[in-house]
């Protein structure tokens, strides 16, 4: 067949284009320039080459941060996803309760990052905090700021609280979409409520979850406002995570060299490893089609 | 398998409901017989989806008893009453196989593996799908799928009953054709009562031995097709069944006479007094145009092939008439004449029985 090609219209895009390299693509390129020079200020750069990625690729450090974060995030999945598919299962499906719980569970993520870590950081201390002094007076030894256990405990519930929400209203959506007639054929056929879950609900809910799972996970990955309010990544460096320590390093010690390094490699971590998520979960679906 | 009692039957889907405008079934007693294929006929929003529902037990009713056999089930939850339904859209599980699919309903009583294996060929191969029964679910098109649930519908030899609840809608016209066919087979072969909503005539009387016409959330007639076509209990059934519908004319009844707008028309029968508002009901085919007779106004003539259809008017009223073939098409001064047996009367949209039993229908 002899189709006319005509591309003419890529033009349309240029103002975008344009756009976007102002608001993203230069910025990034003047991290980019960072990590492959030094500086000492006045516009003046001497060339490093890898250096600074060398340094930082063999950085104990960064190997421990990138454990911690590798860690929090699974943490975080494991919980999330099979707590925010369970409330969707139990939420009420019509009707005023519907409208209510949806409310309550949209609130949370309505909250600014940094004032959720300011939240946990007062209800947490065990003088003044509802959480720490109930603790405290019922004997529990709990203290955010000088056991790194109990640290790691409050960030995680923290943002449990914070983000079950998103992955039990995503699966929500899923579940609303199945047509009643399902739910009914399986009463006919005597499912069991595993079976319906198995063969009804899961399959209707993998799209959202799979958005679900990849959002949790960037989120989790890039974790920065809640910690740095509620424990500043202490005790001692316990939870320090990546963009914590980025960050100390850029801002704190100045390093603009390995900082820059450090979240050039950062950014294509988190890009590799959703695209590996993705094409992952989208080749379970094809095969499955077949 | 069992005969199926509803007893005082009525269901709204108010809470509290006050009239009977309410009630989306309104009171009712009936038996569906053991075996029986039954088709359940009306227009949309009737109530036919809900009585199936109530029978199946995905529905309460609000009030009356739901009896298998001697047994009530009113209370009972739909897995208990071993019963099969299919419904207007196809449901099929999307991850399983096809063959997972069909045995689906048998694992899930736990039944022998062999016995399975068996009975899932032999449903596939009634249902023309025994080649693809490895494929997965979900890629297949919308009549496959629905094949899959009246497959799925089928697998179980020991249900009390299958339901169907208007299953061919989404698939082709030759299609239909052929699993209607299959399933009155079916019937044959395995005697399970078999119930099939729909609003399509030609499928109710084609499939069924007793059609059961619902309007406005009551049975207004169960019987066989021909009965619904000769003696339609209710004005509803006339006009739904026959195409076109059974013609009503208003008119005054005395004795075996009945007299519509200053002209007498002869009944097969005699009748009493009658009360309200009183119609007498024709079927198109038993109107014949002639020389003699009624006089009308023609309208239109439609041509539909095998006969043709004459709109006309007697005394400002629509009256249909059905013009076998090769006859001469009426001109202006047509007139039309009635075959006294088979006229109907009315009174309240009830048929009235003529008084002397022995003649008439």
């Amino acid at each position: 067949m002899d189709k006319t090609q005509n591309n003419k219209a890529w033009f349309l895009v240029l103002p975008v284009l344009l756009l976007v390299a102002f608001s993203a693509v230069l910025p990034l390129m003047t991290v980019v320039n960072y990590a492959f020079n030094d500086t000492f200020g006045q516009n003046e750069f001497f060339w490093e080459g890898l250096g600074w990625f060398e340094d930082m690729v063999s950085s104990e450090r960064l190997h421990d941060a990138l454990g911690r974060q590798i860690l929090f995030s699974g943490i975080i999945l494991a919980i999330q996803v099979p707590l925010g598919i369970f409330i969707a299962l139990n939420m009420p499906k019509k009707g005023f309760w519907s409208s209510l719980v949806l409310i309550l569970m949209a609130l949370p993520l309505l909250i600014p990052f940094n004032v959720v870590g300011t939240i946990w950081q007062i209800f947490g201390r065990v003088d003044i905090g509802l959480l720490g002094h109930t603790l405290a007076a019922m004997g529990v030894d709990y203290n955010y700021t000088n056991d790194a256990l109990d640290a790691w405990i409050t960030l995680v519930v923290m943002d449990v609280w914070h983000w079950t929400s998103l992955v039990a209203l995503l699966c929500y959506a899923g579940l609303q979409s199945i047509p009643q007639a399902y739910y009914q054929a399986a009463k006919i056929d005597q499912a069991t409520r595993w079976s319906i879950f198995r063969y009804i609900e899961l399959p209707k809910m993998k799209g959202v979850l799979l958005i679900a799972v990849l959002l949790r996970f960037m989120d989790s990955f890039m974790i920065y406002t809640e910690p740095f309010v509620l424990t500043g990544g202490g005790p001692g460096n316990s939870t320090t995570f990546l963009s914590i320590d980025l960050a100390k390093m850029a801002t704190g010690q100045f390093d603009l060299g390995p900082a820059a390094a450090f979240s050039l490699m950062y950014f294509c971590v988190i890009l590799l490893i959703s695209w590996v998520f993705y094409t992952v979960m989208t080749n379970l679906d094809r095969e499955e089609n077949r | 398998m069992s005969r199926i009692t509803l007893s005082n039957l009525a269901h709204s889907y108010l809470a509290n409901p006050k009239g009977d405008d309410d009630f989306a079934l309104k009171e009712m007693d009936h038996v569906w017989d053991d075996g029986g294929a039954y088709a359940l006929l009306g227009a949309s929003g009737c109530g036919k989806t809900t009585l199936l529902n109530i029978i199946s037990g995905l529905v309460r009713p609000s009030q009356g008893r739901v009896l298998f056999g001697d047994r009530d089930v009113t209370d009972a939850a739909t897995t208990e009453r071993n019963i099969a339904q299919v419904f207007q859209f196809p449901v099929v599980y999307d991850t399983m196989t096809v063959r997972e699919n069909l045995a689906f309903p048998l694992r899930n009583r736990g039944m022998d593996a062999g016995y399975i294996a068996k009975r899932v060929n032999q449903i596939a191969q009634m249902i023309g799908m025994e080649d693809i029964l490895s494929k997965k679910a979900r890629g297949l098109t919308a009549d496959a799928k629905q094949k899959i649930s009246l497959g799925r519908g089928m697998v179980r030899e020991d249900v009390n009953a299958i339901l169907f609840d208007e299953p061919l809608t989404v698939i082709d016209p030759h299609m239909k054709w052929e699993l209607r066919t299959q399933l009155k087979s079916l019937h044959r072969e395995f005697g399970h009562t078999m119930i099939y909503v729909t609003h399509d005539q030609t499928e109710a009387l084609t499939f069924a031995d007793k059609v059961v016409v619902m309007h406005e959330g009551r049975v207004v007639q169960m019987g066989t097709p021909e009965e619904l076509f000769e003696t339609p209990a209710h004005t509803f059934v006339g006009y739904f069944i026959g195409s076109p519908g059974m013609n009503l004319l208003d008119a005054e009844i005395s004795g075996s006479e009945a007299r519509l707008q200053g002209v007498s028309v002869e009944l097969g029968a005699v009748y009493g007094p009658t009360s309200g508002r009183t119609q007498i009901g024709i079927r198109p085919e038993y109107v014949t145009v002639s020389d003699e007779g009624l006089p009308v106004t023609v309208k239109r003539v439609e041509d539909v092939g095998r006969h043709r259809i004459v709109r006309a008017e007697l005394g400002g009223q629509p009256l249909n008439a059905i013009l076998p073939e090769g006859m001469a098409v009426p001109g202006d001064n047509a007139r039309v004449a009635f075959a006294p047996a088979k006229i109907n009367v009315y009174a309240n949209d009830w048929r009235v029985a003529p008084s002397d039993i022995g003649r008439g229908a």
